[in-house]
């Protein structure tokens, strides 16, 4: 797991966005335990209350399951909900932003389809 | 357990006035950031709640109790202060059992972990210690000792960036396992954002700032641009300093923008961190005093 803190954003979603990510990307695999608070807490010098903040969200949208006494687990089928979930957002985070640089540089919608098109290809090469 | 209440706190040496009518609240198990410049009277205030120096006027109230001469509030306090108290012939083990027996109570398997994770000697006298050495054993103490309210002053004078590491995890780590609170002041504070749940600005003699960070980081923005678009959009918002680079422009704003107003197309908007916020918040203002 990696923090890259920025200002830009509080940091109790920041905590959530990363371990979110850690759980995608399967460093955290579903059914494993997540790192306690106290851990996350002590290794980056974060308030163990904003870990908690974060996590709650990640356990609000069913990423993680707390068991009583033992601690945070990442959910099944936690994967595929930040997948889900990352496929909604896709739209607004990505397509939105891209079409208006696009229009800042003067750049038409078929310049645009076109590069797609050649960024899928070039990707197929590699 | 119950809080520190500050009412009213006011201290001068001889005609210069430190700290003018202060009225604070101190919450049980929560961690502080005492912010302020050199001279601002943050050592001030602690030797003055610890009772080490007698307030000029006003009174701290420890736990329902006024702190003067009263030893068992007093007890539940630990100030780590820049003074050094010890003789400088005592031994670092006669330190610990000195300070555990004052207290009645500390975390003794603590002490000796830390203190050899920090490679700290405690056959070694007092005066032998460096400046680095003489803030790792006071931290050490700090951390280890059984008490309510622990204030921090400049805990990590003189430590070396692997040294200020160990202290914040063995800090996150005692904080998480036994929650009390702490009020740290030092001139580090991007190494401290993360941990202080409230930030205190100390300022011309007063608290000028007193809320949690998170709200303190909210209102903080950097507004980016052409000098003229920039400063029409800024009109009438609380401009806290500015940078200037030929045309471009950059305004640090403290407190709401204006949700009505407009942004230009040519002007970014963002957040800033606790240290950009902290020295445009008090650039202005002059250091007048030095203890």
């Amino acid at each position: 797991m990696q923090f890259n803190f920025d200002s830009t954003e509080p940091l109790y979603l920041q905590v959530a966005e990363q371990i979110e990510e850690a759980i995608f990307l399967n460093s955290f695999e579903e059914g494993a335990q997540v790192p306690s608070t106290t851990e996350i807490s002590k290794q980056f010098h974060i308030n163990p209350a904003t870990v908690l903040k974060g996590m709650n969200i990640l356990v609000s949208a069913g990423f993680l399951e707390k068991r009583r006494g033992l601690g945070m687990f990442v959910a099944s089928g936690a994967n595929g909900k930040i997948r889900e979930k990352r496929q909604q957002e896709f739209y607004k985070d990505y397509i939105l932003n891209l079409v208006s640089e696009a229009q800042k540089l003067s750049l038409p919608e078929t310049a645009i389809i076109e590069m797609i098109k050649r960024g899928y290809e070039q990707n197929g090469l590699d | 357990m119950d809080s520190i209440k500050i009412a009213h706190l006011s201290k001068s040496f001889g005609q210069q006035a430190v700290l003018t009518d202060i009225n604070l609240t101190i919450e049980p198990q929560t961690i502080y950031g005492l912010l302020g410049r050199n001279g601002a009277g943050k050592s001030t205030l602690f030797n003055i709640i610890s009772d080490r120096i007698p307030a000029t006027s006003g009174e701290v109230v420890i736990e329902g109790q006024n702190n003067v001469n009263n030893d068992r509030v007093l007890n539940r306090i630990y100030l780590m202060g820049e003074r050094n108290l010890y003789p400088s012939r005592m031994r670092v083990s006669d330190i610990f059992q000195t300070t555990a027996a004052l207290y009645g109570r500390m975390d003794m398997d603590l002490v000796h972990q830390l203190s050899s994770q920090f490679g700290l000697n405690i056959r070694t006298r007092f005066a032998k210690l460096s400046t680095g050495y003489r803030s790792i054993l006071k931290l050490i103490i700090g951390l280890a000792v059984d008490v309510d309210y622990v204030f921090f002053d400049e805990p990590t004078l003189g430590l070396d960036a692997n040294h200020r590491e160990l202290f914040y995890s063995a800090l996150m780590d005692s904080y998480a396992k036994r929650p009390r609170t702490f009020v740290i002041s030092t001139h580090l504070i991007e190494e401290i954002a993360n941990m202080v749940e409230r930030v205190l600005v100390l300022q011309e003699h007063h608290i000028t700032i007193d809320e949690t960070t998170e709200k303190v980081l909210n209102k903080g923005y950097s507004i980016t641009g052409p000098t003229a678009d920039v400063t029409a959009y800024t009109a009438g918002l609380n401009v806290i300093g500015h940078d200037q680079l030929g045309n471009l422009r950059v305004d640090y704003v403290y407190g709401q923008l204006n949700g009505s107003r407009p942004i230009p197309d040519t002007v970014s908007i963002s957040h800033i961190d606790l240290q950009k916020l902290f020295v445009n918040l008090t650039s202005q203002e002059v250091a007048t005093f030095e203890n």
